[in-house]
């Protein structure tokens, strides 16, 4: 057949591929847009029967009055307080060891790569369970800060393996060339590699911000009133009407995903292995 | 490069290592010992607690029913993604962006919004309804029909945790060099044969990151299965968590942990022995 007619042949093939690519965008993108509809729509809109799929009788409003229900906001920041200090402790021990990783040759440097990987067969959120006690002793158990921490055991081997990747991308030589133009190491590190290094550990805290945003489980053990987001969300969930269920996942998706959106150049170099 | 101050490197590492010490070596001691201990002595009496518990058979049965659907799914689609985004010019980054997005999902909002989709009113029974496949609104949630909300959870989970395993195995064809599959085409090999022979092989340090990553967090799955079915699906963590904050009861609860991590543990070490990878190619 391909013989007799081969661009037809090709033509129906490319059509076969393009339908399977938009099949898959809509597998992604059709759900969060039935969410969004739920979550605007309100309570009349979870009780229409049979529903359209079309954006009819949505407002803002039942989002809004959403956001003003006891508790929403507070958790909203509260979120947002236990990923800002997941962000700065997984950067700040996260980048050193990475430089050390990337720019030095010591021993133990295969056991210290040993320990980061050994956390991936970890299902880490589960060392939470513990926690409770030890946090309950120090005063952490219910604060934010005490979230931010089992956080950031999450996202500390994350960042220090991709920083590594990141400080070898920068070229050795620029580093070498400022020591002898007269920078000591320090401010050779500031003046020439940090600038280079930025977008990418930028995009390293993004991830981290996202891997504090999502995390239900540990924030749901170690909190009981300074409840995040998602655990002030699973808490609520069997006795909330099902439109602030929607409001509530919504409200969940979209920081992250504009937060992805804004290092999407980044997502695949990031995982280790560039997409030149 | 500088041999005159060799402890700085370990200056650069130690706040990482102090911090993984106390925050992630330090509790793991502490599930092993809440787990096999009792009031302070050794004991097997959380263990045997576990297994007699009415929900433990099940919980067990469900979580690696769930995890062996979920991760071929999971490989399958993202393959089949890398596979057709390599084929195109235009628009691939727009379409990778997309692929991306749930990626920043959490398990809970996946849980959610298919909840919206799935519940009584819901718009998959409005499509049926609308195709006359059925008459009134039928319920796929309860624990009346444990099949369907398997199918369910599974789908929820298969459309967050696709994104990860995507970006790795994206990320792994992209290293492959084009002259292996244009060497493969002149000798008359067709893409069947080229993707298993060629591609597979070659992406292999892919495909083992992105398994062990996607099981483990497969045997840590929780909020989606709570999102949809509440209780009426017991699952490994969820089971620690009741334990835990329900019950009160920190020695069972450690005893599902410890179970959860032998799990992982054993499935990472099966993906290490299966898939060998040559560790000069290590990412």
């Amino acid at each position: 057949m391909s013989t007799a007619n081969p661009a037809g042949f090709v033509s129906s093939r490319r059509w076969l591929l393009w339908s399977g690519i938009i099949a898959l965008c809509a597998w992604v993108l059709v759900p969060i847009y039935l969410v969004a509809l739920g979550a605007l729509g309100g309570r009349q809109g979870v009780y229409q029967w049979p529903k359209t799929g079309l954006p009819m009788g949505i407002s803002l409003d039942p989002f809004l009055l959403f956001l003003r229900t006891e508790g929403v906001t507070q958790s909203f920041f509260n979120s947002l307080g236990a990923a800002g200090i997941t962000v700065a402790l997984s950067i700040l021990l996260g980048a050193p060891a990475g430089y050390a990783l990337a720019r030095y040759n010591f021993r133990g440097k295969d056991s210290y790569r040993l320990l980061v990987l050994l956390t991936r067969a970890f299902p880490l959120a589960i060392l939470a369970l513990p926690l409770t006690v030890s946090y309950i002793r120090l005063g952490l158990y219910d604060t934010i800060i005490g979230v931010g921490l089992i956080h950031t055991v999450l996202a500390l081997p994350f960042a220090a393996l991709v920083t590594q990747g990141i400080f070898l991308g920068v070229p050795r030589e620029l580093e070498e060339a400022a020591w002898v133009f007269g920078c000591t190491r320090i401010q050779a590190f500031f003046k020439v590699v940090a600038p280079l290094a930025l977008p990418g550990i930028v995009a390293t805290a993004v991830f981290a911000f996202v891997i504090s945003w999502n995390e239900v489980f540990a924030a749901s053990v170690l909190t009981v009133r300074n409840r995040t987001l998602t655990a002030y969300l699973l808490t609520v969930l069997s006795e909330s009407p099902m439109h602030y269920r929607f409001a509530g996942g919504l409200l969940l998706i979209l920081p992250s995903v504009i937060f992805i959106f804004a290092v999407r150049r980044y997502l695949f170099a990031i995982w280790g292995i560039s997409s030149k | 490069m500088t041999q005159t101050r060799p402890w700085v490197p370990y200056l650069l590492i130690l706040p990482s290592v102090a911090f993984l010490a106390l925050l992630f070596i330090v509790p793991l001691v502490q599930t092993i010992w809440l787990a096999i201990s009792d009031n302070g002595a050794p004991s097997l009496a959380n263990a045997q607690r576990m297994v007699n518990d009415i929900n433990f058979g099940r919980s067990v049965q469900n979580t690696f029913l769930l995890t062996a659907v979920v991760v071929p799914v999971q490989l399958a689609i993202a393959l089949a993604m890398g596979t057709m985004v390599a084929k195109i010019a235009g628009g691939r980054e727009t379409i990778l962006w997309i692929w991306t997005i749930p990626l920043a999902i959490s398990d809970l909002a996946a849980g959610l919004v298919w909840l919206s989709i799935l519940q009584n009113t819901g718009y998959f029974n409005s499509l049926l309804f609308g195709l006359g496949l059925i008459e009134r609104q039928t319920s796929w949630l309860s624990y009346q029909t444990p099949v369907a909300l398997f199918i369910a959870i599974a789908i929820a989970e298969i459309w967050r945790g696709t994104a990860i395993v995507m970006v790795i195995i994206v990320a792994g064809l992209n290293q492959v060099p084009k002259e292996f599959k244009e060497a493969a085409e002149i000798f008359g090999a067709g893409p069947w044969t080229r993707f298993w022979r060629i591609t597979l092989p070659l992406i292999r340090p892919a495909l083992q990151s992105a398994l062990i990553l996607r099981t483990v967090l497969a045997f840590e799955v929780f909020a989606v299965v709570y999102a949809l079915g509440g209780r009426n699906f017991p699952v490994l963590v969820g089971e620690a968590y009741n334990w835990q904050n329900q019950n009160q009861n920190y020695g069972v609860a450690a005893a599902y942990a410890v179970l959860i991590m032998v799990i992982s543990l054993a499935a990472t070490l099966v993906y290490l022995k299966a898939i060998k990878v040559d560790p000069e190619r290590l990412p």
